[in-house]
């Protein structure tokens, strides 16, 4: 009979121990942080990053001008390779839309239902565990940190999402993991409870200071939260959105032209997105085979798409709200083309729209 | 060995690094992978990706309005 040598036995027996775990990775210090403190108590980490269609990573830089000179850089990317991990991005735009649109624990100060969408992302971790249980997840975590965020980071929360998650006593927190319950991998001694932190409330200071510690710089540190429901004024916009449809609904290519444009809104029944400079031009052109579009033709002026139902006898009030946004805004008057997907375009020719006429809640 | 093109105009990042994603992880070791997109912000996205993830880039390239990336899948 073979026996096993002893460095076998060793190999085998450090096999056995090796825990793994899964990381949430927004791109922002925190999650960072808490994979690299989970990194030190020799557990190995992989991150998940999850796409609603309103992250804040990517998009808009590719858009507008003024970005162009900023590094291109998705920072869940960036994370993932200082740590040194894998990262997997899962597509969840379509599931997403349940989460936003039917909250249980109902919206933060804008249209951000963080509670529910922190349930939903563990729960989604917790199935990528089961989905990939021939590579050995044991736990997850996440940078949470209690107090940091009014709605879903209050400690009464912090079970709320660990039991509706599903991931129970699978959920670690290593910034805030000393102000909680233990969890399974810390009873276990999997990782050691004293090594993790207690961090609490809105102050980034012990956050920036563990930074330091690791060696870490050039993190991005987002106002708001990781996405763009936190915002004021895209949350104006979405809701403006479900009321001109009727109903709480969006697909994809509605939530990215809402982070692109002017938004103008002269009638119930359509809104015009009007260019700010020759980046979003280009974008808005890539719609223009299922939007109506106008742009002027006598002088230089902004790429517009009409979103909505729009009638014809409204052609006039678009054109000459466009041609006030481009370079004949003190003409008398202006050509424009409206673009009609398949069918023949229209020239208009019109006088720009008055700039006290334009009324303010038309801005949106 | 074989190599599959994809076409991801138009898409915005993060999207064109999760096609690329989903199409690698149905591949094999050793094939090849030629992703065209027009998100310029692939350029730098798709190659960090392909690093962690353990997969080898072999060009990239930009023109005016196009990024073209081949890789080949890791082990
Ligand atoms: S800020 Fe956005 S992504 Fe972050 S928890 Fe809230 S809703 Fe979710």
């Amino acid at each position: 009979m073979r026996s096993l040598s002893v460095e076998q036995l060793n190999l085998i027996n450090s096999m056995a121990n090796k825990h793994k775990a899964i990381a949430l990775i927004s791109g922002g210090l925190d999650s960072m942080l808490a994979v690299k403190v989970i990194q030190e108590q020799g557990i190995e980490v992989e991150g998940i990053n999850f796409y609603t269609g309103f992250c804040v990573e990517g998009h808009t830089h590719a858009i507008r001008n003024q970005d162009k000179e900023k590094q291109k850089r998705n920072n869940a990317l960036w994370v993932a390779e200082q740590l040194g991990i894998k990262l997997h991005i899962v597509d969840v735009i379509e599931e997403y839309k349940d989460v936003l649109i039917n909250p249980k624990h109902g919206y933060g100060a804008n249209m951000n239902p963080c509670l529910d969408c922190k349930i939903f992302m563990v729960n989604k971790a917790v199935d990528w565990i089961e989905e990939h249980h021939a590579q050995g997840f044991d736990f997850i975590i996440t940078g949470e940190v209690i107090g940091q965020r009014p709605m879903s980071q209050l400690k009464a929360k912090m079970p709320i999402i660990a039991k509706q998650s599903g991931a129970n006593d699978r959920l670690v927190r290593p910034l805030s993991a000393k102000n909680l319950e233990q969890t399974l991998p810390e009873r276990e001694g999997w990782i050691v409870r004293e090594k993790l932190y207690g961090f609490t409330g809105r102050s980034r200071k012990p956050q920036i200071e563990l930074a330091k510690q690791f060696g870490f710089d050039d993190f991005a540190t987002p106002a708001g939260g990781c996405c763009f429901l936190t915002d004021k004024s895209y949350s104006d916009k979405l809701t403006d959105l479900w009321q001109a449809k009727n109903a709480k609904e969006y697909e994809l290519d509605d939530i990215m032209l809402l982070k692109v444009g002017r938004h103008v809104r002269p009638k119930a029944n359509f809104k015009l997105i009007i260019a700010r400079d020759s980046g979003e031009c280009k974008f808005l052109e890539g719609y223009r085979k299922e939007f109506i579009s106008i742009r002027a033709l006598s002088h230089k002026g902004p790429m517009a798409l009409v979103d909505g139902d729009i009638d014809e006898g409204d052609y006039d009030l678009a054109a000459s709200i466009v041609a006030r946004f481009g370079q004949g805004k003190f003409a008398d008057e202006v050509e424009l083309d409206i673009n009609i997907p398949e069918q023949p375009s229209l020239q208009i020719s019109t006088a720009p729209f008055a700039n006290e006429n334009m009324l303010q809640e038309w801005y949106l | 060995m074989s190599r599959i093109k994809i076409d991801l105009s138009r898409m915005l990042c993060p999207m064109p690094v999760i096609k690329t994603q989903n199409q690698v992880n149905r591949m094999l070791s050793g094939q090849e992978l030629e992703i065209t997109c027009t998100d310029p912000g692939a350029l730098n996205d798709i190659p960090v990706w392909a690093r962690i993830n353990g997969h080898q880039i072999l060009a990239a390239n930009q023109t005016d309005d196009e990024v073209i990336i081949t890789l080949k899948v890791g082990g």
